[in-house]
């Protein structure tokens, strides 16, 4: 092939003059960090709310639950956060919509909220999915003992529901995290981001995308080791082998 | 929103379909075809292609299923000419168009993404039935291909269609390569015109009437196909 | 005698078309042991938990202690920990030991204090014989130590009247009588029963009334010394010929 390899590059100071190549990939990683972490909080916390929502007696909160899931998971993330870049602050009040948009890190900001609202859906579908699966009796034994709704929620449905779901919540914060790549298109410097400007000045494509790769991969790793670890602690024992 | 302009929608609706949302619908369907076959292959070979093979396939799907796509996309586009230089021989990398480039790499990205919906599939079909098929004196090549992969084919299809929908989503964000697929073909308009507001709510709204459309398709063939076996 | 359940022409239907509960009246005083009875699809389950509001009925009037379910004001939660329910499928919280198991509502419900709660519990767990399994998750006992345990449960909350939905009808035959040899030792100890069972056995025993449903009706409330010896409707008759058979 007729391309030219230079491990090297790393360690030689990228044109932006805050240090090397090498310190914008990571800048980059603590970037996608960050913002995965914080959209995962809105999407942990919001999902878990519709989530419960959806599995409350009655027709109005489901309702509503089911129209939050829709909405969120029928739109393409990258057009969703487009709309909140782009088109909400020209749809709120004059002044609201400019300082909107004139917001520092807007991009970060913009970024955590349409990811967590995203990926807060399918939270969301997990959460339900887990109350459902649990014997309707447990509900009936809860209420049965005087315990109120959301009493029986607290302490008898979703310490087993979160349980029961905890596989499917490690990828969809694995997807969180590789979700954070999308919001390049309105200027997040996240890992992505910082692997394509290292190409676009160096020209040392592979050797960009190759260390994004085992960054992502790593983080991936450890993600993965934290929820094994984590489903371990919380086994109950005699229940199932999950 | 003072001055929400539909005119600017109306007048460039040809441009938006005819050329955007025809790329996406086309990307999406072969991507979707080749997608699965691969993916096929990749399960299979997974579940019965010796310890090497098996491993070189799981360490495939995982890799893959590790990455954003977004940056799956950009690998793509900047390998691709290599390994078509690497192919053809030729001595400069070969350029390939923006569609070709972005259908290899939904195809190979989404392929890790069917394969283990294969694979689980295959795995929920009961042993008996291959044993069955072996005790009427069927290869194995034969279980699997007049056996097994039908029936994990019907059982799985509301799930492939479901992941189809995810990959129909996904396509929008060869916009980062500036090909004019449906969102690259509103936001060119959007920029053209300074009507951002406009072609993305229009943008946003197509997206989610087909997506919804075809999910609620998806979930009446589910209680349909919902007998049991 | 005084009423702690008072069950007063009730209807029940989820929709008009599948009438589940047909005029329904019954009567458990105080200390009394009632066996209600009946085949599959009477509605013997569905009245039980209409008992503590776990199903909402459509016409008629349900006073449990003195409290109308459907009146006004009422707070279902506190009336409820006053009626201990036994389910056919035990329903432990599987995440809690077995000592949380029976803390849970005492803390939260009647806001007794941690120690108060697990001295009580301990009682009642001595009391079904499983002191030794107090540290162990419901995942560990068999289906009858399991059981026992829904009953130290229902207990702890001092309940006036003890709740029975088929308790050892989910159990492996080997279980069924050390379930049933709490339930005699309570019905003696003058608890206030309300038991939905097919153990004949049982009724024969503790029981002071039977109740015989069918098709959403109360077709007999007899004595239970009056109604093995001979049921007064052909239905009952037929009923026990059915299951005393074996």
């Amino acid at each position: 092939m007729g391309y030219h390899w230079n491990w090297g590059i790393f360690w030689e100071q990228s044109p932006e003059g805050t240090g090397t190549y090498f310190d914008m990939l990571v800048q980059g990683l603590e970037t996608t960090l960050v913002t995965a972490a914080l959209a995962w909080l809105i999407a942990f916390v919001v999902g878990s709310v519709v989530g419960v929502l959806r599995t409350l007696p009655g027709r109005v909160a489901p309702a509503i639950a089911t129209c939050w899931i829709e909405l969120f998971r029928n739109m393409p993330l990258l057009v969703q956060l487009f709309l909140w870049y782009f088109v909400v602050p020209d749809l709120l009040p004059g002044p609201w919509g400019v300082w909107l948009k004139q917001l520092p890190n807007a991009p970060f900001i913009t970024a955590v909220l349409g990811i967590g609202f995203f990926m807060s859906a399918r939270v969301a579908v997990q959460v339900a999915s887990g109350v459902e699966a649990l014997p309707r009796g447990q509900r009936a034994a809860a209420t049965a003992l005087g315990l109120t709704g959301p009493q029986t929620y607290r302490y008898v449905l979703l310490p087993m529901a979160y349980r029961i779901i905890l596989p499917p919540l490690t990828s969809e914060l694995l997807n969180t995290i590789k979700n954070t790549s999308v919001a390049l298109t309105i200027g997040l410097a996240e890992l992505t981001a910082r692997a394509r400007a290292v190409q676009e000045f160096s020209f040392q494509v592979f050797e960009a995308f190759t260390a994004a790769t085992l960054a992502y991969l790593v983080v991936n790793l450890i993600a993965t080791l934290a929820a094994r670890w984590l489903e371990d602690r919380v086994r109950v024992p005699g229940f199932g082998k999950p | 929103m003072s001055n929400f302009d539909f005119d600017i929608v109306w007048q460039n609706l040809p441009y938006l379909f005819l050329v955007g949302l025809r790329f996406t619908l086309t990307l999406t369907v072969l991507a979707a075809l080749g997608g699965v076959i691969l993916g096929t292959l990749l399960a299979i070979l997974r579940q019965s292609g010796g310890p090497v093979l098996s491993g070189f396939v799981a360490g495939y799907v995982n890799l893959v299923r590790a990455l954003p796509l977004v940056l799956v996309i950009f690998w793509f586009y900047f390998l691709v000419p290599y390994v078509g230089q690497w192919v053809t021989g030729s001595p400069r990398p070969i350029q390939v168009g923006g569609f070709a480039s972005a259908l290899i790499t939904f195809i190979v990205f989404e392929a890790a993404y069917f394969s283990e919906i294969m694979r689980a599939g295959i795995a929920s079909i009961p042993r008996g039935q291959s044993s069955a098929g072996q005790a009427l004196g069927l290869t194995h090549a034969q279980v699997m291909r007049y056996v097994v992969l039908p029936q994990v084919f019907r059982i799985m299809l509301p799930v492939l269609l479901t992941q189809t929908i995810v990959l129909f989503q996904d396509t929008s964000l060869v916009y980062v390569l500036s090909i004019t697929d449906f969102l690259g073909a509103a936001s060119k308009i959007a920029e053209r015109d300074g009507r951002l507001v406009e072609m993305y709510t229009f943008a946003a709204l197509v997206y989610f009437v087909l997506s919804f459309a075809a999910s609620r398709g998806v979930q009446r063939l589910r209680a349909r196909y919902a007998v049991p076996r | 005698m005084s009423a702690v359940i008072q069950i007063e022409n009730v209807d029940k239907w989820y929709n008009p078309a599948v009438q589940v509960l047909r005029n329904v009246s019954l009567t458990v005083s105080r200390g009394e042991v009632v066996v209600v009875c009946g085949p599959s699809g009477s509605g013997k389950s569905t009245l039980i938990k209409c008992v503590n509001a776990l199903e909402p009925i459509q016409h008629g009037r349900i006073v449990v202690d003195g409290e109308d379910l459907g009146g006004k004001g009422v707070n279902l939660p506190r009336l409820r920990a006053r009626v201990g329910m036994v389910f056919q499928h035990f329903e432990l919280f599987p995440h809690m030991r077995v000592l949380d198991n029976l803390c849970l509502a005492q803390c939260k419900v009647l806001g007794r204090s941690r120690q108060e709660a697990e001295s009580r519990a301990l009682v009642l767990l001595d009391r079904v014989g499983l002191t030794a399994h107090a540290a162990k998750f419901p995942g560990q006992l068999s289906g009858g130590q399991q059981q026992r345990v829904a009953i130290a449960r229902a207990l702890a909350m001092d309940p006036v009247v003890m709740l029975f939905d088929e308790a050892t009808s989910a159990l492996d035959p080997e279980m069924v009588s050390e379930v049933l040899d709490v339930m005699v030792g309570l019905a003696q100890s003058g608890m206030t029963m309300m038991v939905v069972t097919h153990e004949m056995g049982f009724a024969g025993k503790v029981a002071n009334r039977v109740v015989f449903m069918d098709q959403g009706e109360v077709v007999e409330d007899a004595p239970s010394k009056q109604f093995f010896e001979g049921a007064g409707s052909e239905r009952a008759r037929q009923f026990l010929s059915k299951i005393l058979t074996y």
